[in-house]
């Protein structure tokens, strides 16, 4: 008889130790998944994490970790904030491409002036839009109650009807033959978010995400608001007593949140994916909830996080075209990875005791 | 733009079609949340029901079979929310958006090979005379056995809830599970139960649009219902026949939407595919002022800590 006992305190050591558990569980049973599609389990799971870094065209895939791993850092810090008030921003998708429609929208209006106020103005302009994309679901539930998870993952769909009308419309590139997608910004000096230092892919979003990191790490440990949202998440009668005003810690959440995925998408426009198209965004705003729970809703698990997601998608990539491993097998690895790690949680804040219950 | 090219009868008959997936999901959701339980991973069953009846379906050549896997697939897929929520008692929103993208993964996975088959056809059910009715007969008696099955477990919900002592049992538990723990019941037991009957029915409804209505495997071609069958829920105020009536409202506009695109309006279509997620919402906020009706300890993680 297997029971569980809760522990008065969550305990530091399990919660370090299950992120990593998880992963190995993760690489084990993604082996198995692996060997039933008729691929080497261990060569698939070597392509993934070993190759990208220490492979021999690891010269060219060490770039991408950072390029990939920036706007999942930069998402799943806004969501991390939320997550642990227990406000539920889902839509970080649809914020992450609004984001990138208004930054790339404000830079194509200047077309073709150059000048070095235009790429600050896209930076506003995306964060901005992820911010009031953001601030929608979070309206409604400050004043009608509204369930800010729904609403948010709803403006999704809403988000990509709108990405496809404005690749096909709106931004569509006058000199592109008719083919649906806005000019590339990336040759559009001013508006584009070039690699800071050559071949590293260390370009402005990187920064962001660092900035971002550092903000949110002080905002938890060192601030009255960080404090406010560690009290709501974890007793939010007690947070009411002690003064919390849960409508501004709502708004400031998922603004904050739709903040930084608007960012990243202008980052990713704006660089590495170059224009507005119909099939621009790629799930970071989903992915970027693994991350930010695999990162232990803490700043600093999520930079190691979001570079092992990074990792698994550049090794996706790869084993894609190596192993001809399908390219939803990673998103299963991924979905995976979140199963046990929700699964293993109950290590941390639970003891499990075997044999009978005594009797009280 | 043609108006006159939509047909009203076939309009109405197609707006019950449409409406058939949203409702199987929702009422299976349904069920879950009287439990006590909120599964954010509708979504991911319904998809999983749908790669599974259509891959059964083309296969044996029996959409019946196909149906039938579809339910039991989206039973299997729920079976680890259970497991995680239940057992490991993991955070229930997490736990459901893992289903989520964990079920988009894996049916897109599964999939693979079956991208632009057709499947074989689901007849309508053979009413004889009564579906050669004018106007009536189209609209009530053309269909095929899944909206027919759609509405009686409707009917058998709502009859289950009110009438018998298991449904008494299963409110009981979603009301108020330390009192329910404390009276006996086994609370994990008959929550993992309301769980994998909401699997089952998400999966009956996400092989409805893969086998019935596109009729077609592509990735993510459930395309978001499983969340407007969650929020469908909440307009539903946790009442079966209000659950009944939202999903003819949310079909109907689907329908309609599609109707219109097809005839020509002016709107461009990426305006028109938008109007039901920006339903969705209206609806949402309109109804979310009354909270009063929802289960007691919806949401909460069970732990008999005695």
């Amino acid at each position: 008889m297997i029971r569980l006992e809760a522990r008065p305190q969550p305990s530091q050591v399990m919660a370090y130790a299950t992120p990593v558990l998880a992963v190995v569980l993760t690489m084990i049973f993604g082996g198995v998944l692996f060997a039933i599609l008729g691929k080497d389990p261990i060569q698939a799971i070597l392509t993934i994490f070993w190759e990208p870094i220490f492979g021999e065209f690891s010269f060219f895939y060490r770039p991408q970790l950072l390029i990939k791993g920036a706007p999942l850092v930069l998402i799943a810090i806004g969501l991390a904030l939320g997550f642990r008030a227990g406000i539920w921003n889902i839509g970080a998708e649809g914020q992450y491409i609004v984001g990138a429609i208004c930054g790339a929208g404000a830079g194509l209006a200047f077309y073709p002036t150059e000048s070095v106020f235009i790429f600050p103005i896209m930076v506003a302009a995306g964060a901005l839009g992820g911010w009031a994309w953001a601030m929608i679901p979070g309206v409604l539930k400050v004043k009608f109650g509204t369930n800010e998870i729904l609403v948010s993952l709803m403006l999704v769909y809403v988000a990509e009807q709108l990405l496809a009308s404005m690749s096909l419309g709106l931004l569509k590139n006058p000199e592109g033959f008719g083919f649906p997608g806005s000019r590339n910004l990336q040759q559009y000096p001013s508006a584009h978010n070039a690699e800071l230092i050559a071949n590293t892919g260390m370009h402005w979003g990187v920064v962001a995400a660092l900035i971002a990191v550092i903000f949110a790490y002080v905002l938890l440990t060192r601030h009255r608001l960080g404090f406010a949202i560690r009290v709501t998440g974890e007793a939010p009668r007690a947070a009411k007593f002690g003064g919390v005003n849960p409508a501004r810690l709502i708004l400031f959440c998922l603004g904050m949140s739709g903040l930084l995925a608007g960012l990243a998408g202008m980052f990713e426009v704006a660089g590495p994916s170059g224009q507005i198209s119909i099939d621009f965004n790629v799930g970071y705003g989903f992915t970027a909830i693994i991350v930010a729970f695999l990162g232990r809703l803490n700043p600093i698990g999520i930079v190691f996080a979001g570079l092992l997601m990074a990792l698994t998608y550049i090794g996706g990539d790869i084993a894609q075209s190596q192993l001809g491993l399908p390219a939803s097998a990673i998103q299963v690895f991924q979905g995976m990875l979140l199963f046990f790690l929700l699964a293993l949680d109950v290590l941390a804040n639970y003891r499990v005791r075997f044999g009978r219950a005594e009797v009280a | 733009m043609d108006l006159s090219a939509i047909n009203p009868i076939l309009l109405i008959a197609a707006m019950i079609a449409a409406a058939t997936p949203i409702l199987l999901a929702a009422i299976g959701e349904l069920v879950v949340e009287r439990a006590g339980v909120l599964n954010l991973g509708v979504e991911g069953m319904m998809i999983t029901g749908a790669v599974c009846g259509f891959i059964i379906a083309v296969n044996t050549g029996s959409p019946a079979l196909g149906f039938i896997a579809a339910a039991v697939g989206g039973a299997v897929l729920s079976l680890l929310f259970a497991f995680l929520t239940q057992v490991a008692l993991a955070n229930q929103v997490a736990s459901g958006l893992a289903l989520t993208l964990f079920g988009l993964g894996l049916s897109a996975l599964m999939g693979q090979s079956y991208v632009g088959i057709k499947p074989p056809r689901t007849e309508a059910t053979p009413l004889g005379a009564l579906a050669d009715i004018p106007v009536i007969g189209p609209i009530v008696f053309g269909h095929d056995l899944l909206v027919y099955l759609g509405l009686a477990i409707v009917a058998g919900t709502w009859a289950t809830l009110t009438f018998t002592r298991a449904g008494l049992v299963l409110r009981a538990v979603g009301e108020n599970h330390d009192a329910a723990h404390a009276l006996g019941y086994k609370v994990k037991r008959i929550r993992t139960a309301a769980i994998m009957f909401g699997g089952a029915c998400a999966g009956l409804g996400g092989a409805y649009i893969s086998l019935v209505r596109v009729p077609q495997w592509t990735e993510g071609m459930t395309a978001g219902v499983g969340w407007i069958a969650l929020a469908l829920v909440v307009f539903a105020s946790w009442k079966p026949w209000r659950v009944l009536l939202g999903a003819y409202l949310f079909g109907g506009i689907t329908q309609l939407q599609l109707n219109l695109q097809g005839a020509g309006v002016a709107i461009p279509v990426e305006y028109l595919a938008m109007s039901p997620y920006i339903v969705t919402i209206i609806v949402l906020v309109i109804l979310s002022a009354d909270k009063s009706r929802a289960p007691g300890s919806l949401g909460r993680t069970f732990h008999a800590s005695s």
